[in-house]
């Protein structure tokens, strides 16, 4: 059994499976949820999307990066011209948002990634400002105006199967020899590089893979909201990835998915708070970071966890029995 | 193996190195002796690469090529390792992910040879391979240091003060298992503090004192001189 999981062939078609059946239970959860449910749903998968790239910038490669808003508002532009203005299909000017947002990654990894910590993160910053300010004064963009006219082609199935296939990437990047060299890098650059780690190359291809992974999700952002103006994408943004991930547990990939899920309903959830919701919700924040400093599965290693939890029952059952 | 010529490197307006020659012969243990601050471990970053390249007449030779101002993983591909100070092991992966970030230079499936050479040298990190790195003691980690760098399969291996915050006992240890993977075929350039060790398993031996090389000679000659003896050695 171990044998035959360890096969690419067999790996690729379960994989395969995996998508279509997300599609499928997707598409019938589609028909039954209300409308407010689904585009909460919605935001969860493309929130999980781009949380997933800066999760591998941030929490795999352990480079500090505040300019997540920017990668998706490259994608989103991208998108949208070349769905509108060039009458791209939907799913191409995803993959174009993608692609142009990996480009400007490389481009900015070059000269930011040889700064760490403080100082990659201020320098981030200030790449994504002149994004947002560019996107203002660009005439194709339409200024601050905003982007109009966009078509709504994004679904519930089409995310739900995009950040699965992302998930899976990611799990499967994880474990391979380029994941191993990020996490590396994350736990001591010098010894990294005394080991043989080309270390520039291997952050720049997180920063590139993580932009890309904002792109898609910018992308699908604009297809959903049908409209996008340079203030969507400001500072805050960023920040609300950041906290996907930090609060999710950095590095952690189930963590992430936990982070996205809850900071997209937490806001929604508390609605009936009126002008109290987002005092509440910052409150729940600090609350979790005080009690789970590590984010809410942090250190948590998911494996050994399930493990022990099945070992417990299954003592508890043979204490029974006696 | 290796050469160096007129290697001069500045912190800022601080000179750390000035005019540093030395060499290294294929199969011996060299070592590099002097006290805190004398430029040591700059003189062993600066080999591997993880210093800036030096000034414009210097020259570092390695197996006849030069290699001042490669990227340090190059160096490393060519076969040449360094076990930088403070053994910088990576805490939270296990000893075994360790190892394997050693072999990282070799693409595809890792050769259960290398770890095997390892644990050879290292029985202890046998018993451990499961244990995260972090959690180990530190002649437990200074060994993972050095048998990480040995999956690489080094021709040359810097060690810089392996000694460093070590009990007694654990000192000689790792001094004999230096000594065993020279015999074992790898060069060996050393830094250390401890004067008396090093010069009792080294060939030949170099003292550096603030940035300039003060005395060379082979290292039982040099724990006969009479100033060695007084500044190094206590007596």
């Amino acid at each position: 059994m171990k044998k035959l999981l360890d096969n690419w062939l067999v790996q690729f078609l379960l994989f395969l499976c995996v998508l279509g059946l997300t599609a499928f239970i997707t598409d019938a959860i589609g028909d039954v949820l209300p409308p407010y449910l689904l585009m909460i749903g919605l935001f969860i998968g493309i929130n999980l999307i781009m949380a997933l790239g800066l999760n591998l910038i941030t929490g795999v490669t352990g480079q500090l990066s505040l300019g997540h808003a920017a990668f998706m508002s490259i994608g989103a532009y991208a998108s949208a011209i070349a769905t509108v203005n060039y009458h791209v299909p939907f799913l191409g000017g995803v993959l174009i948002g993608g692609l142009v947002a990996c480009l400007f990654g490389i481009v900015i990894g070059f000269p930011t990634l040889r700064l760490t910590g403080d100082y990659l993160a201020i320098a981030t910053l200030g790449f994504a400002e002149i994004v947002r300010v560019q996107f203002t004064n660009m005439k194709i963009t339409n200024g601050a105006i905003g982007f109009l006219g966009i078509q709504g082609s994004t679904t519930f199935p089409i995310v739900m199967t995009i950040a699965v296939i992302t998930l899976v990437l990611m799990v499967w990047l994880e474990n391979s020899r380029n994941g191993r060299a990020m996490l590396a890098i994350r736990e001591d650059e010098i010894a990294s590089s005394a080991v043989g780690i080309n270390t520039t190359l291997y952050k720049i291809q997180a920063f590139a893979i993580g932009a890309f992974c904002a792109g898609v999700g910018g992308a699908l952002f604009a297809h959903t909201t049908t409209f996008i103006q340079p203030t969507d994408f400001g500072f805050m943004k960023s920040v609300d990835i950041l906290s996907i991930v930090v609060l999710g547990g950095l590095g952690s990939i189930p963590g992430t998915i936990i982070g996205a899920i809850v900071l997209t309903a937490a806001p929604e959830i508390l609605r009936p708070l009126a002008n109290y919701r987002m005092m509440v919700y910052g409150v729940l924040l600090v609350i979790i970071m005080i009690f789970r400093p590590y984010g809410l599965l942090g250190g948590v290693n998911l494996r050994q966890a399930v493990r022990r939890a099945f070992m417990l029952t299954k003592k508890k059952q043979a204490g029974r029995e006696e | 193996m290796l050469k160096l010529e007129n290697i001069s490197v500045s912190y800022g307006a601080i000179k750390a190195l000035h005019n540093i020659s030395l060499e290294v012969k294929s199969g011996e243990i060299v070592a590099l002796i002097g006290a805190n601050g004398a430029g040591k471990s700059t003189t062993l970053r600066t080999i591997s690469g993880l210093e800036k390249p030096p000034n414009k007449d210097s020259k570092i030779t390695f197996k006849d090529i030069q290699i001042q101002g490669a990227l340090p993983h190059k160096i490393v591909e060519m076969g040449l390792s360094h076990v930088p100070e403070g053994r910088r092991v990576f805490p939270d992966m296990s000893v075994y992910e360790n190892l394997l970030m050693g072999a990282h230079i070799r693409k595809g499936k890792p050769d259960q040879g290398d770890f095997d050479r390892v644990y050879h040298h290292f029985p202890r990190l046998k018993e451990r391979i499961k244990q995260l790195a972090g959690t180990l003691s530190g002649g437990e980690q200074q060994m993972l240091a050095m048998g990480r760098a040995l999956m690489a399969r080094p021709d040359l291996l810097l060690l810089d003060e392996p000694s460093m915050g070590l009990a007694p006992m654990l000192v000689e240890e790792i001094f004999h298992i230096i000594e065993d993977i020279n015999v074992a075929g790898t060069t060996i350039l050393l830094v250390e503090q401890n004067a008396h060790l090093a010069l009792e398993i080294s060939n030949r031996a170099y003292v550096l004192e603030t940035g300039e090389i003060v005395l060379e000679g082979l290292a039982p000659d040099l724990a006969q001189n009479e100033d060695i003896r007084k500044a190094y050695l206590g007596e």
